[in-house]
């Protein structure tokens, strides 16, 4: 079997990113997560299976199956817009790595055809996992939430163990690594939290960014769009200067940081 | 951090300047139109190119001058700012009906005083029968006038009744050599005509009008010179006094003679700019590669330690301002057209020279930081883009276009220089082309270009397919047979092209009887003397002297013709879902859904008029109850009705649609573009050139969908055309990327006198260094794909917060949420609040 028969199941690609890695970038986004963050701006990436979805008041199937020689044609379309900006492809969620077959095989195919890889994930998955995709990624964006496990565990469903060790072995395997911070107040604002994501940022060997995302909201009309809860309803996203701040602090630990992606 | 190359200071002079243009509403003036009546009156036995020369001396002799407040570049058509005359050689009967209302009509309005009133009321019947557009109507063959008047089938009307403007002179000429060196040129030229050549009474005429008009634009300058002198002799301040004192000395030099300082070389420009809006009424009269021509001087001084950057800015930035003080009343559906006084005066910087060099210099720079300190209308800026453009000169003008004035437009240098050397022009011309007015490449100083010569809207030959050639009741399209019996899409398609190819005919008639009516009654020797080959041919440009002459109607409705196309080719003739005479039914009943707003209350008024001729009285009731059953369509059967607006959800939700990057659709709009593009390329203008199409509608897809019924695409009848060559409103959903791919697939460079794409953006895609480098490389990217043209709408916070307060004026905005786009108006308040906050803090 091809390369290009791998079934995988998505929910959506959205071409023209610019906030999701380097230049202009199409993001391939996976159905299916093995985490549950309270704040999680795509809750509808977070279950394996087709649902429906309200979203501008009508109804909308949220998942699809695919090979990829069925999605290489709409990848490859924006490959002017790639070459001019140093933009490529970027596989999202959901998690990436809960598909990592049908992502190995994507990537493979996207190296084939000359194009920039990066991938947003958890990195919580076994490390085998991972070494299968490595090879075929140019760019690892690494999301890091807390360094308190039972803390990790209360927001996102599971601890931080395995994500702070394949954070390490990543960073140990060469590939570019940057790590990133959703800022949630009331989850990971304080500058003590933000301060000791920093130092483990900074001690990752060949790390040498780290990016504060602010807490949004753009997500909240999802959840009663898929008849759910929104826990974090209530809380504002961050001030400005609350998150100049927190980026004063983390820049202490003297790796480079950004706020934003 | 943003490096941005050439941020300068703006002077608090220039934001003085700006207040005092903008205090009060403009103001008609009646100087120009009484003098040119007065001169006319006394000039009936001379040629005509003389009797404009003499005129436009009287003028220039007798026209109130004033010298505003703070000013360092001086010259103004009237004494009220922003002020505007009138030209009555050109039309008149329209303002004169509009004397009473012109100050209160939303659109565009101009004061106008009693006096200015009474005294052109008295000077108007000299011109009965006398005008530009009275020889244009009577040139015209009747079907040709009956489709462009009667029937909206196109509308040549900007050049019917007004001047053609629409050019680019030889600026760098006039700077080199002064005026006194052009009369000399003419001179010589007057001593080559011998007495036996067979056009020897015309080049005789046509040379002198060029010296008398030139020797009366010496004359006038020098009027500025003695108020200048005048106003320092009274001016206490010391500083401003030393300021009338060099404006005084350069009035005196220029634009007479060279310049020999940047200071001068700036005077010197506007006076050409502005007497070239005085001595006729066409707008679009655009200082093209204004860096190029100006940069020596800038240059000299600098490198002469005589200025500063910041002092040659504020230069600019005065000339800036100046380009507001010029302005131009139109009628009331014109200005609802061009609303927002536009002059279209397009001034481009960057680019390659003749030798396909960049020709990037700090001037290029300091124009686009020019119209961040002037944030006003005037010039249109433009840039070109070719792949030798430094990264910061468009980086400088991705900051520009943040600001959110749609300023710049960028232009590819890749695609039109091919496309302009197509048409005949040499390389050397092609490579230094400028862009005229919109979006009309030429090159400057050697071409007649009569861009903008009409609107031609593609979606109403489409009307005529349904109607078989009626309009009005009236057989005014040829016969293509009932849509009821066509059996194949191609026999659709084919009678689509034969209406259209049918009043491309008319249109070409139209334009050619307006360009006669010009050269024969309106020549302009003062326009004519800068470019080449005028004084060389010894005749005018309204009568070809131009080295290159074209004509370019502007086509539109390439979306929804392909959109609507597509849905009858899959609906009818593939699915068989509906049938064409059912088709024709639903867009007759406008799908089922009633008309609002404006057009409602138009047509409640002519079925009332209808009721009343037949001699029934009208009270309220019947008005209200009209009314009614227009808005809601109520009258319909309710099953037609549902059946209708079942075929609009069809039509909108099954069909594919242009703009998607979808190759079949977006190479099936290729098609229906050159059924307009190669049909215009056929055809000959009187001045010796060709027709040529552009595809853009400016700001006429607004008005002239207002004309146009519902159309195949599922469009609403009345509602706006696809604006430029871009997809129909709101149906482009695969972001800008895909977009620029499909329109890239149209055959852009047939289009040779331009074309047009808009793109709307939220600022956050620009915000920081990062956003303005992805912007450029997007503009790069469609530019590699041989797309000509991109011009940008950013959404300002203000918008956002607006669109908050009066959520029923931004029903179709739309913004980016998290991984989806939305319309706005439908978001909870809170994600409204959190989407107007990243678009301040760029995150």
């Amino acid at each position: 079997m091809s390369i290009y028969d791998t079934k995988g199941r998505i929910f959506n690609i959205q071409r023209f990113s610019i906030h999701d890695g380097p230049g202009i970038r199409t993001i391939v986004f996976f159905k299916g997560c093995y985490m549950r963050c309270a704040w999680c701006c795509n809750p509808e990436s977070q279950s394996y299976d087709i649902q429906t979805m309200i979203e501008n008041g009508k109804k909308k199937t949220v998942g699809y199956d695919v090979t990829v020689s069925e999605i290489m044609p709409e990848l490859l379309a924006d490959e002017n817009f790639y070459r001019r900006s140093g933009g490529g492809i970027t596989l999202s969620g959901g998690e990436f790595l809960a598909q990592h077959e049908f992502a190995r095989d994507l990537l493979i195919a996207c190296k084939e055809n000359g194009l920039h890889t990066a991938v947003e994930s958890t990195a919580n998955a076994p490390y085998e996992k991972i070494q299968e995709v490595l090879p075929y990624i140019d760019l690892f964006l690494m999301d890091i939430k807390h360094m308190d496990s039972q803390k990790h565990a209360r927001f996102t469903g599971v601890g931080n163990d395995i994500i702070l060790q394949n954070a390490k072995r990543i960073a140990n395997s060469g590939t570019e690594l940057i790590i990133r911070t959703p800022v949630v107040p009331g989850v990971n604002d304080t500058a003590q939290e933000i301060r000791e994501i920093a130092k483990f940022a900074a001690s990752l060997p060949g790390v040498e960014q780290l990016h504060l995302l602010p807490y949004h909201r753009l997500g909240q009309d999802k959840y009663s769009g898929l008849n759910r809860e929104y826990s974090l309803s209530g809380i504002e996203p961050p001030e400005k200067e609350k998150m100049e701040y927190l980026l004063s602090v983390a820049e202490e630990s003297g790796i480079k940081c950004q706020i934003g992606g | 951090m943003e490096n941005i190359k050439f941020v300068l200071e703006k002077s608090a002079r220039i934001d003085k300047l700006i207040d005092d243009l903008y205090a009060k509403m403009p103001e008609i003036e009646s100087a120009r139109g009484l003098l040119v009546t007065e001169s006319y009156k006394s000039t009936e036995d001379l040629p005509i190119v003389k009797r404009r020369s003499a005129a436009f001396s009287h003028i220039l002799e007798n026209i109130p001058i004033v010298i505003r407040d703070g000013e360092l570049i001086v010259g103004s058509a009237t004494v009220a700012p922003r002020g505007c005359q009138v030209f009555p050689e050109y039309s008149y009967e329209w303002l004169e009906a509009e004397f009473d209302t012109v100050a209160t009509r939303t659109a565009d309005p101009f004061f106008i005083s009693e006096k200015t009133k009474a005294e052109l009321r008295e000077a108007y019947p000299y011109w009965k029968g006398k005008t530009t557009s009275d020889l244009a109507k009577s040139n015209m063959a009747p079907e040709a006038y009956e489709a462009f008047v009667t029937h909206g089938m196109f509308t040549p009307g900007n050049y019917f009744y007004n001047g053609i403007g629409h050019v680019n002179v030889n600026y760098e000429k006039v700077l080199k050599i002064g005026y006194r060196g052009i009369i000399t040129e003419a001179k010589e030229a007057l001593k080559k005509v011998d007495v036996s050549d067979a056009d020897y009474v015309q080049r005789i005429n046509f040379l002198t009008a060029v010296i008398e008009s030139c020797e009366a634009v010496v004359r006038y300058a020098r009027r500025y010179s003695a108020l200048a002198k005048e106003l320092a002799k009274k001016e206490k301040c010391a500083i401003r006094r030393a300021e009338l004192e060099k404006i005084a000395s350069n009035c005196a030099r220029v634009p007479e003679f060279p310049a020999t300082d940047f200071h001068e070389a700036c005077q010197s420009f506007w006076f050409i700019q502005l007497l070239l809006q005085v001595e006729s009424s066409g707008h679009s009269i655009s200082p093209g590669r204004f860096d190029q021509y100006m940069y020596p001087y800038y240059k000299k001084d600098i490198d002469a330690g005589k200025i500063t950057a910041e002092q040659a800015q504020e230069l600019i930035d005065c000339i800036w301002v100046k380009l507001n003080d010029i302005n131009k009343v139109r009628d009331a559906v014109s200005a609802d057209g061009f609303a927002g006084y536009g002059m279209f005066q397009n001034l481009i910087v960057g680019g390659q020279n003749i030798y396909g060099m960049d020709a990037t210099n700090d001037l290029s720079y300091m124009c686009l930081e020019a119209s961040m300190h002037v944030p006003l209308p005037q010039p249109s800026i433009s840039i070109r883009v070719w792949n030798g453009s430094p990264q910061s000169l468009l980086v400088k003008a991705a900051a520009l276009t943040r600001l959110g004035t749609g300023l710049p437009a960028y232009y590819n240098d890749e695609i039109i220089i091919p496309s302009i050397m197509a048409r005949g022009l040499t390389l050397e011309d092609a490579r230094d082309y400028c862009i005229i007015g919109c979006v009309e490449p030429q090159k400057g100083g050697k071409t007649d270009g009569w861009h903008d010569a009409a609107f031609f809207n593609m979606c109403r030959p489409m009307e005529l397919v349904f109607s078989n050639g009626m309009d009005k009741g009236v057989q005014i399209g040829p016969e293509t047979g009932d849509v009821a019996n066509m059996q194949t899409f191609e026999q659709f398609y084919d009678a689509y092209k034969t209406q259209q190819s049918y009043f491309i005919k008319l249109l070409v008639n139209a334009n050619n009887a307006i360009d006669m009516a010009h050269a024969t009654r309106c020549p302009l020797p003062f326009q004519s003397c800068m470019v080449d080959d005028c004084i060389g041919r010894g005749k005018s440009l309204q009568e070809g002297g131009a080295i290159y002459n074209f004509t370019g109607p502007q086509g539109f409705g390439i979306a929804n013709n392909t959109d609507g196309l597509l849905a009858i080719k899959k609906l009818v003739f593939e699915d068989k879902t509906i049938t064409l005479s059912e088709l024709r039914d639903a867009l007759n009943a406008n799908f089922g859904y009633g008309i609002t707003g404006d057009h409602a209350v138009r047509i409640t008024s002519e079925i009332v008029k209808e009721v009343a001729n037949n001699g029934i009285s009208i009270t309220e009731d019947i008005i209200r109850s009209v009314y009614e059953k227009v808005t809601t369509a109520s009258t319909l059967d309710p099953v037609k009705k549902a059946r209708y607006q079942e075929i609009k959800r069809l039509i909108d939700e099954t069909c594919p649609k242009y703009g998607n990057d979808i190759y079949e659709a977006d190479m099936f709009a290729r098609d229906v573009a050159n059924t307009y593009t190669k049909e215009v390329e056929k055809y000959k203008n009187p001045r010796g050139g060709v027709f040529q199409a552009g595809l853009y509608p400016v700001s006429a897809n607004v008005p002239l969908g207002g004309q146009t019924g519902a159309t195949p695409d599922g469009r609403l009848a009345f509602t706006p055309i696809a604006d430029g060559i871009g997809p129909a409103s709101g149906r482009d959903k695969k972001g800008p990327t895909a977009t620029a791919n499909s329109v890239a697939k149209l055959e852009q460079v047939v289009a040779s006198n331009g074309t047009l794409l808009n793109q709307k953006f939220h600022p956050s895609a620009l915000s920081g260094m990062n956003g303005l480098t992805k912007f450029v490389a997007l503009i790069r990217s469609y530019f590699d794909q041989k797309g000509m043209h991109m011009q940008f709408n950013v959404v300002t916070r203000e918008t956002l917060l607006d669109a908050q307060k009066n959520p029923e004026k931004y029903k179709t905005l739309v913004v980016r949420v998290a991984g989806y786009s939305a319309l706005f108006t439908t978001l909870s308040r809170s994600l409204q609040d959190d989407i107007i906050n990243r678009t301040e803090q760029g995150f």
